[in-house]
């Protein structure tokens, strides 16, 4: 294997590893409401937003920015959950799509309004230089956006499957009437669920923002991108995700170095497609 | 006759729109009004009757207007020969989408939707036989009268009009055909109509390519209006959330609601365009976000269930009107 090919694939599995710890917020949501969270890449890219502001505001990277867009993500979370959420997801299905895309346009053309349509980026070295490793070389800030991002995921994975709130939660996902009756509220555990699920957005977020390009409709590439790891990885499932992340960026930087660079969404939609077609269930997931 | 006497007046009053109001911004105005109301008629028939939110429709415009644009581009034929390419193209594209998904959760269906219009938007930028980024134009001048190449909207204004009423006698068929029964059986539960032998799949399927087939002759109808196509204007997004967001204001599921929706909103962001500029394009559509996250919050009916809801109402006593809290006096 050549050498180049080596380094696009762990550049892939880096950004992979942000992939799924934003798509391991989808999931959750989606696994324990059913509800699909069509804002959920606009989330993502709140959360890079915030770092930049953070930036042009304090000169501080994403050490201090990583931790504040979780915070303000997780707000914003329980925010939508409390004025959206909570009603539209006994109702129709229409309300629901409608509901969470509209919240989408809402937020990605505030920003657009308020920013401009322009890219804007942070500064590159913002977090310092490159690292070579063998003769591999990796950008600090790569190697930290991926290796956060695979930790937290893990760390997520724990929560909800070794704590007593996971138990409850997961308790609530199953059947939140009986939830009740153990005296566990849905209501708080949901909100928890959405203030995870879009803290996670946003830490995501400020973690990319240190080499991704920020613009206002980057949101719906990045929602695409979750939907497809989601579908792949098995709804509900971190692990899942998890995985699917991972080969999703391989994937796709694969694709961009092989095929070019404006090839590589081309591939993830339609492998999606194809997806759906043949497995809808996912890699590893049941129906 | 006195049921008969609204619709009369309201169908006189469309007709004699361009004629009153005749300057070029209104009569375009008027053009674009019933385009977006053929297209949200068109998702309305999937969205609406069927319950099956598609994102991504705008896939099927650009069906119908790159088919159009490049029947005179590649061809030099007529843009109208392209139209039932169009459709043959959109219909195929709704089977590909329709077949894996429909099976499935709602969501996978809106997901696939997205998705699949992403896709295409992106091929067709990086395609050259399509014009890439810079799109395909139609005739600039008219070489006969079958080239639809008109300065004035006016004739545009009534040909849309025919389409209009067409697509709107095509769904008020299609829901009163069995396969209307079973799309509304489907609504009030799946399971209960698959369990007693309503083909739920298919009659989904066949709703969207339906509806995929009526959203590219829209599509080509309006490459014809602005005279060209191009990935933003044919392929983009935002196309798709006009459209979704027209019918879900006036009323998904009923006959009249995308014509209310197109009527509401067509003239607001014109409006907004010509007053704020550029800087309006943003903001125009934060408010659409807002109006689509407040009516699924509220009023997932729509504006015209709200109406039907209050007119219903004014026949009651009193205590029913001031039990609702409304001021709307009787």
């Amino acid at each position: 294997m050549s050498f180049v090919l080596v380094q696009v694939i762990v550049g892939g599995l880096l950004l992979g590893a942000v992939y799924a710890l934003f798509s391991s917020g989808l999931t959750l949501v989606w696994g324990m409401m059913n509800i699909v969270n069509f804002a959920h890449g606009d989330f993502v890219m709140l959360g890079m937003y915030v770092a930049y502001v953070v930036f042009t505001l304090f000169g501080v990277g994403p050490l201090a920015g990583a931790p504040l867009a979780t915070l303000v993500l997780a707000t914003l979370g329980i925010v939508v959950y409390f004025g959206l959420i909570r009603d539209i997801m006994k109702g129709p299905m229409l309300a629901q799509i409608l509901g969470t895309f509209g919240l989408a346009l809402l937020l990605r053309y505030s920003v657009f309004w308020w920013f401009g349509a322009n890219f804007l980026s942070l500064p590159q070295n913002i977090v310092g230089g490159t690292f070579a490793f063998w003769g591999l070389r990796i950008e600090a800030s790569r190697l930290l956006a991926g290796v956060v991002a695979l930790l937290v995921t893990l760390g997520l994975h724990l929560l909800l499957t070794r704590t007593s709130l996971g138990s409850k939660m997961l308790a609530v996902a199953e059947d939140a009437t009986a939830a009740q009756l153990m005296g566990i509220r849905p209501d708080t555990m949901q909100a928890v669920a959405w203030a995870i699920a879009a803290g996670a957005t946003g830490l995501a977020g400020a973690l990319i923002a240190t080499f991704f390009y920020i613009v206002p409709t980057v949101g719906e590439t990045l929602g695409i991108v979750a939907f497809v790891t989601v579908s792949l990885g098995g709804f509900g499932s971190v692990p899942g995700a998890l995985v699917a992340g991972l080969l999703i960026g391989v994937i796709e930087s694969l694709s961009g170095y092989l095929i070019g660079a404006v090839y590589k969404d081309i591939v993830v939609y339609a492998l999606f497609l194809s997806f759906l077609w043949f497995r809808p269930q996912g890699l590893m997931g049941k129906t | 006759m006195r049921r008969y006497l609204w619709p009369c007046v309201v169908l006189a009053l469309v007709i004699a729109y361009p004629l009153v109001l005749s300057t070029p911004f209104q009569q375009r105005l008027g053009a674009l009004v019933l385009l977006y109301a053929i297209a949200a008629s068109a998702w309305n028939v999937v969205g609406g009757y069927a319950g099956q939110v598609s994102v991504g429709h705008v896939v099927f415009f650009g069906c119908g207007a790159y088919a159009a644009m490049g029947a005179y581009t590649h061809f030099a034929l007529s843009p109208l020969v392209g139209i039932p390419a169009g459709i043959v193209l959109a219909v195929a594209i709704a089977a590909i989408v329709g077949v894996p998904t429909l099976r499935l959760s709602g969501h996978y269906f809106s997901m696939a939707t997205i998705a699949v219009a992403e896709l295409v938007r992106l091929v067709v930028t990086n395609t050259d036989y399509l014009g890439a980024a810079v799109g395909l134009s139609g005739p600039t001048v008219p070489r006969n009268m079958f080239d639809l190449s008109f300065i004035s909207a006016l004739p545009y204004y009534y040909l849309f009009l025919a389409v209009l009423s067409i697509t709107l006698l095509i769904t008020w068929a299609m829901t009163n055909s069995r396969m209307g029964y079973y799309l509304r059986a489907i609504k009030d539960s799946e399971r209960a109509a698959r369990s007693l032998g309503a083909p739920t799949s298919r009659t989904k399927l066949y709703a969207f390519m339906l509806s995929a087939g009526l959203t590219s002759v829209a599509g080509a109808l309006y490459a014809m209006l602005v005279g060209f196509v191009d990935p933003e204007s044919g392929l983009g997004i935002l196309i798709s959330v006009k459209i979704l967001i027209m019918a879900a204001l006036g009323g998904a599921g009923l006959l009249f609601g995308p014509l209310v929706g197109a009527a509401i909103l067509v003239p607001l962001e014109e409006i907004s365009n010509s007053l704020l500029g550029g800087k309006g394009a943003g903001l125009t559509f934060v408010v659409y976000g807002a109006i689509i996250l407040l009516i699924a919050r509220f009023q997932p009916g729509g504006i015209l269930t709200l109406v039907k809801r209050l007119w219903d109402r004014r026949g009651k006593p009193e205590k029913a009107v001031v039990a609702a809290g409304a001021g709307h006096a009787p």
